[in-house]
């Protein structure tokens, strides 16, 4: 198993550290992973991406054009990476924001509202891992326990208390997901 | 009675107030509430206001201001990291009739650019320098410069900054104030109207200066960093005001009592 | 065994310089490495292993802190990236000339002058060839992943005081920024007094005792006569290494007709287009130099026996290439396809362009 997936949106989204989220999991269940970021001055407060790889092999290129997964979550990211999506592969998105949604037919397409979620949450802060959920449910590359190691492990201990509020958006994620249908 | 129309309004007896034409229509790229994006403004009202557009030459540094560039219409050069005052020496030597002025930051002109800076000074060039301290390296995420205050925290001095560890902030612009070949220093700020009154009428004689030929202007202008300081606007000022004016206090450190070329001449004799 | 970490390239070079018991860092901020100075800062060594941690003013002043820490026979090192690295050439120069180890990491970014702050290899001239005045070499080291940047570190330092010369690793953003599994060393004390007695006592400035006349350390020959023989001493040295410490890996040579030639990031990139080849059933190989100086001419002049044709992928306007075409020696075309000016080329396009060369034959 290999799975490339793109993660884009604004900076400040908690794009990096979703995909940082991911990585961790996998590296708690003994696969490989890399996680390139976009970085410099482009990020302030422009657009971030990061691709992640998850693989059972050792991982080739971290840079690949071509995605089995794209997460995308605002318009510019839309524009740019849509058209990136391996045919059959997944894209999820969060319609807020998206002006012009995907069209692709050749590709299952999926969104979940997660700024909307978070926000009845009471706390935007979730709004990543609820996307995290809502890819977990489509492509359970990681199971659920292995992301709460992960995020054991990547967390300094006086954040360990929020761990659970976490797990808790991974789990609405992935009830609330849905298939997109034009 | 009939609705107005912004068009109506919009007419030139209305006009209050009116960008500058030396301001390009470029969107800036600065962070909201840096401090570059007034400090531009305001060089270009002065360049505007002499009416030197076509005599101006400005050297641009490298940190977040390196695009200054595409906010003035002027002509530009774009120096490596703290090496604007050789050319601007070079320029203002070659070409005396020009306005020749460098816009450096604090990492720029006080710590890669400490040599530069203080012979330009020291030689007296016919220069204005517009010194830009925000304390901090705003352009590559927050590392500590050599005018970031004692116990003051960035990237690279996470704990704050410590004299054992990394000396102690720079007053640069004191050191410069002692060179001989300096005629004006100042130090200024723009974070309320009045204080952007103020520095801008520094800057306008610090261009005014190059016609007398009695050696450097240096303008300083405390500044904020939001992004580099991890405060939002509003209290990046108050924190600037707070801490930084306390270290860094406003006024003129020097202007020299010499007029004109030849008491410059003679001063130096 | 070590521990097993996820990290970014940058902080697995912090992270392995603290471990190998590295005496000093040196350094000025500029992206994309600007992470290994934070990464040192913030875990304050000094305090543990009693590694200094500097930032200086500027690059200048950086290399030149390193000519000071070696020449007391410490393992010092420093990191920039490209522009950074320009400005410290003329340090590197003496350092080499004066024979100290040391460590520099260039982390390179697309130029020329201030370009952009993305991954680039267009510092290969720069690295192997000298890039500073004078005759001179300095080992170079070329990781591919996250592991080898922390397991260079390590090496670099070896290297330089087996030979007394500097070491550099030669990575880019992609390697500097990526987070991979690495599996970090055991860590090792820094040298006492009496260990660098031992290994470098014959020459580091650590003050003249009675027992032995003073040390200088110089790259200063007033007589030129004197300046060839420190000259012949320093060829007979490189030629040394470059037997001993050619380092490369080889993909699928076996029974490749045709031969990628890449180092670094580029060399993880045609890995996939090696399968991505393989799969369309062109029989394709990599080979990727692990040192690019020493670089492992004699490896691929066997392969240029073997193979088509030989095509270099470099994120550069065409440098290594030259010294594929010298390996190569006219036997088989060599070409170059490269992206760059911070531009990352694909696996796909990588495999388009090797799909050209063997059609073109050039
Ligand atoms: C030789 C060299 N070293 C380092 C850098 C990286 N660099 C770019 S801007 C900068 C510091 C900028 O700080 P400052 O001058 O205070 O300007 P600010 O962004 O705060 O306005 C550094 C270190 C570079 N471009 N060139
Ligand atoms: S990082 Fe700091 S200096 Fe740079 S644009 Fe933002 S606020 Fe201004
Ligand atoms: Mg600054």
């Amino acid at each position: 198993m290999t799975e490339e997936i793109i993660i884009a949106g604004f900076g400040g989204q908690g794009v990096l550290s979703m995909g940082k989220i991911l990585a961790y999991s996998g590296v708690m269940q003994n696969q490989e992973v890399t996680w390139m970021p976009s970085y410099g001055p482009e990020m302030r407060g422009g657009t971030a991406n990061v691709t992640v790889i998850v693989s059972d092999e050792r991982i080739s290129s971290p840079i690949v054009h071509q995605y089995d997964t794209a997460i995308i979550l605002n318009q510019q990211s839309m524009d740019k990476f849509e058209k990136t999506v391996k045919t059959g592969g997944i894209l999820l998105f969060d319609p807020n924001g998206i002006t012009h949604p995907p069209k692709r037919t050749d590709i299952k397409i999926f969104a979940i509202d997660g700024v909307e979620e978070a926000t009845r949450m009471g706390n935007p802060k979730t709004f990543n891992m609820i996307v995290l959920g809502a890819y977990l449910k489509i492509k359970p590359v990681v199971k659920t326990e292995n992301v709460e190691k992960g995020l054991r492990k990547s967390l300094p201990e006086r954040h360990h208390k929020l761990i659970p509020m976490n797990i808790d958006a991974i789990k609405l994620g992935m009830e609330k997901v849905k298939e997109f249908s034009l | 009675m009939a609705a107005i129309e912004i068009k109506d309004i919009i007419k030139k007896e209305n006009l209050v107030y009116g960008k500058t034409k030396i301001l390009t229509d470029n969107i800036m790229h600065y962070c909201p509430g840096c401090s570059h994006g007034v400090i531009h403004k305001i060089v270009a009202e002065v360049i505007e206001e002499l009416g030197i557009q076509e005599k101006t030459i400005g050297v641009s540094p490298v940190g977040c201001s390196v695009l200054a560039y595409n906010y003035l219409d002027i002509d530009w050069q774009q120096a490596a990291h703290g090496r604007a005052p050789a050319l601007a020496t070079a320029t203002k030597r070659l070409l005396p009739d020009h306005y020749v002025f460098t816009y450096q930051g604090d990492g720029d002109l006080a710590s890669i650019g400490t040599a530069e800076i203080l012979h330009a000074c020291n030689r007296g060039e016919n220069i204005t320098v517009i010194f830009v301290n925000n304390a901090i390296y705003g352009m590559t995420g927050g590392q500590m410069a050599p005018t970031t205050l004692m116990g003051m925290a960035t990237a690279t001095s996470p704990y704050g900054r410590e004299a054992a560890l990394h000396g102690y902030p720079l007053k640069i612009t004191e050191l410069i104030a002692q060179l001989p070949g300096v005629a004006y220093v100042t130090r200024q700020s723009v974070q309320t109207p009045a204080a952007v009154r103020k520095a801008k009428k520094a800057i306008k004689k610090g261009f005014e200066n190059q016609d007398k030929k009695i050696g450097t202007s240096f303008i300083e202008i405390v500044s904020t960093c939001s992004s580099g300081w991890k405060l939002s606007p509003v209290d990046s000022n108050r924190w600037m005001e707070e801490h930084m004016f306390k270290f860094y206090p406003l006024g003129d450190l020097k202007d020299s009592e010499r007029n004109s070329e030849e008491e410059y001449k003679k001063y130096i004799e | 065994m070590g521990e097993l970490k996820l990290m970014k390239g940058n902080e697995a070079i912090a992270e392995a310089a603290m471990r190998c018991g590295c005496d000093g860092y040196f350094g000025y901020p500029i992206t994309p490495q600007s992470e290994i100075m934070e990464t040192l800062m913030l875990a304050k060594p000094w305090e543990t292993t009693g590694m200094v941690v500097l930032q200086a003013e500027s690059e200048v002043a950086s290399i030149n802190m390193l000519y000071g820490g070696a020449s007391c026979g410490k393992k010092v090192m420093t990191s920039s990236s490209s522009p950074g690295i320009s400005l410290m050439l003329e340090g590197i120069s003496y350092l080499a000339g004066a024979e100290l180890p040391c460590l520099i990491v260039n982390v390179v970014r697309g130029g020329p002058g201030l370009g952009t702050i993305q991954p680039s290899q267009a510092d290969y001239f720069q690295t192997t060839k000298g890039g500073g005045h004078g005759d001179y070499q300095v080992i170079a080291l070329a990781p591919a992943s996250v592991q080898e940047m922390n397991d260079f570190v390590g090496l670099g330092f070896d290297l330089a005081f087996k030979y007394r010369i500097p070491s550099l690793i030669l990575t880019d953003g992609v390697i500097g920024q990526m987070m991979e599994k690495v599996i970090v060393a055991e860590s090792k004390p820094r040298w006492t007094d009496a260990e660098i007695k031992k290994i470098s006592g014959t020459w580091a400035t650590t003050g003249k005792t009675k027992d032995r006349e003073r040390h200088v350390i110089t790259s200063l020959n007033l007589e030129s006569e004197k300046q060839e023989i420190h000259n012949h001493h320093l060829q007979a040295k490189y030629r040394e290494i470059e037997v001993n410490e050619v380092r490369f890996e080889e993909f699928q040579t076996k029974d490749a007709e045709y031969l990628y030639v890449a180092y670094g990031s580029s060399a993880r990139i045609c890995q996939k287009s090696v399968q991505l080849a393989r799969a369309k059933g062109i029989k394709v190989g990599l080979l990727r130099p692990i040192t690019v100086w020493p670089y492992p001419t004699v490896r691929l002049s066997e392969l240029a026996n073997q193979v088509k044709g030989m095509l270099a992928v470099e994120m550069s306007a065409g440098q290594m290439v030259y010294d594929v075409r010298l390996a190569a020696n006219g036997k088989i075309p060599v070409s170059h396809f490269g992206r760059y000016g911070g531009v990352i080329p694909s696996p796909d396009e990588v495999l388009v362009a090797m799909e050209k060369f063997i059609k073109e034959g050039k």
